[in-house]
């Protein structure tokens, strides 16, 4: 069988968010960039309707239906778990 | 052996990133409010008709660490195509139970849960490990998990069988506020399995045409890894009259040569104080694995064989509808804000290539296979 997952394109990919994490932890002030958006700026994003998991017990349902009768798994950002596939 | 290079690896990466995380002292963030959600879920399609409730209770004990806890029930009525054509008909229930705690410091939020999923011939246990961090004046927020689990496999009526699956995940992901309206993210996801990966219940067909209907069935076989890795990417934006626009786009591959992709747009419209109508789109497509055939020319005629659908090559298009009405203060108990939502999905599958072996056609020659399913979610979701 050959295989399609390449792990040297899965180690990179962490290796990228590894290195943009360090960078974003050693604070991107530090390359002359400052935070664009000052937190009085953030009243829109901080309104209810903008949260992507506004109702977490509905978004694990959903991740659970989906997973029992798709392949795709992962980087999901909800829980889900168990079959009820057949 | 490259699965394992890969986790330690991974895990060295991730103690690292842990470690530079701890050490940074930063403004303190604020733990989630205290609530409880009730629901009950319904799923009914393809010969399956699937309900229960499921409840999750969410506490904080201090400023700094929450407890969590949820219950989720399956009731499970089956006569899909894949039981109707070579088993009969079941009834089951899954029952599964998370507990978690969450501790914040600073603007390190730390979280480690729990989980166990219990059916007749399925027990799966896995715990999860996650940290975030804030960082560039909250701008930013990057986050990274780790995941086990342990499965122990039976099959009803079979006594002696017994077997085991494990799976590691690892996850990373960036969340970025871009401007006053939009934010982003970006995460990925690599999950290695092995061991017993198969579905106990399920055959392949073959030709054989020395019985009269022509085809013969024996019992799928699975390769005993499977790697894969998932990249998903989001954004939100706050439109300017007051509703929210939602994007995600996902791709996937794993070692099966299955690859997939799946792109979701959703919307939310606020009308009034006390209501929120909620629209989405979904569009999912997939290859099949590189061992999944509808019909096997011969007996035993790969090592690896398999004619699950969720392996095949197919699509599917999700549409849904949500409402969710926030109770006036006259209905909720005592100090508590509380909401009640409606959500209802429409999926509709289509099959590339796997065959309805119950219809007419001749065997190899019948129409693709293809269903619909509805999905609800009713739930009253109380703050306090």
């Amino acid at each position: 069988m050959t295989f399609t997952l390449s792990p040297r394109l899965t180690a990179l990919s962490l290796k990228g968010i590894a290195l943009l994490s360090l960078i974003g932890l050693s604070g991107c002030s530090s390359m002359g960039i400052e935070p664009w958006v000052k937190p009085y700026e953030r009243q829109n994003l901080a309104d209810p309707i903008m949260r992507l998991n506004r109702h977490p017990s509905a978004s694990m349902h959903v991740a659970h239906v989906l997973e029992g009768r798709e392949s795709a798994r992962g980087a999901e950002g909800t829980g889900g778990g168990g079959c009820g596939c057949n | 052996m490259v699965v394992t290079n890969m986790l330690n690896k991974s895990v060295k990466l991730f103690a690292v990133l842990f470690i530079g995380i701890g050490s940074l002292t930063a403004q303190a963030a604020v733990l989630d409010p205290d609530r409880a959600d009730m629901l009950y879920h319904s799923y009914e399609g393809g010969g399956m008709t699937i309900d229960g409730p499921s409840v999750m209770l969410r506490k904080k004990a201090s400023e700094s660490v929450a407890i969590t806890a949820y219950y989720y029930m399956d009731s499970i009525s089956s006569a899909s195509v894949d039981v109707v054509s070579t088993a009969s008909p079941y009834t089951e229930k899954r029952h599964e139970g998370q507990v978690g705690v969450e501790y914040l410091y600073d603007k390190t939020l730390m979280s480690l849960n729990l989980r166990q999923s219990n059916e007749d011939d399925y027990l799966a246990q896995s715990f999860s490990i996650n940290v975030s961090q804030d960082t560039f004046g909250d701008l930013t927020n990057l986050n990274l998990g780790l995941s086990y689990g342990d499965n122990e496999i039976k099959r009803n009526g079979d006594d002696i069988f017994e077997e085991q699956s494990e799976q590691y995940r690892i996850r990373a992901g960036i969340n970025q506020i871009l401007t006053r309206n939009l934010t982003a993210s970006f995460n990925v996801e690599a999950i290695a399995d092995s061991g017993y990966l198969n579905n106990p219940y399920r055959t392949v067909r073959y030709v054989d045409n020395s019985i009269p209907s022509g085809v013969g069935y024996q019992a799928e076989v699975y390769p005993e890894t499977r790697n894969s890795f998932a990249a998903k990417l989001s954004a939100s934006y706050f439109l300017p009259y007051r509703a929210a626009l939602f994007f995600h786009y996902r791709h996937f591959n794993d070692s099966w040569e299955i690859t997939a992709s799946d792109v979701e747009v959703g919307y939310r419209h606020p009308i009034g104080d006390s209501l929120e109508l909620e629209l989405k789109v979904r569009y999912y497509q997939q290859t099949q694995a590189e061992f999944y055939s509808d019909l096997f020319p011969y007996r035993d005629a790969q090592n690896y064989m398999a004619r699950d659908k969720e392996l095949s090559d197919f699509s599917d298009i999700t549409y849904g509808l949500g409402i969710t009405y926030m109770l006036p203060a006259s209905m909720s108990f005592g100090d508590t804000r509380s909401e009640a939502s409606l959500q209802w999905d429409y999926i509709d599958f289509q099959y590339n290539n796997f065959r309805n072996p119950n219809a007419e056609g001749g065997v190899g020659s019948e129409p693709f296979y293809g269903f619909s399913a509805n999905v609800i979610r009713a739930f009253v979701s109380v703050y306090f």
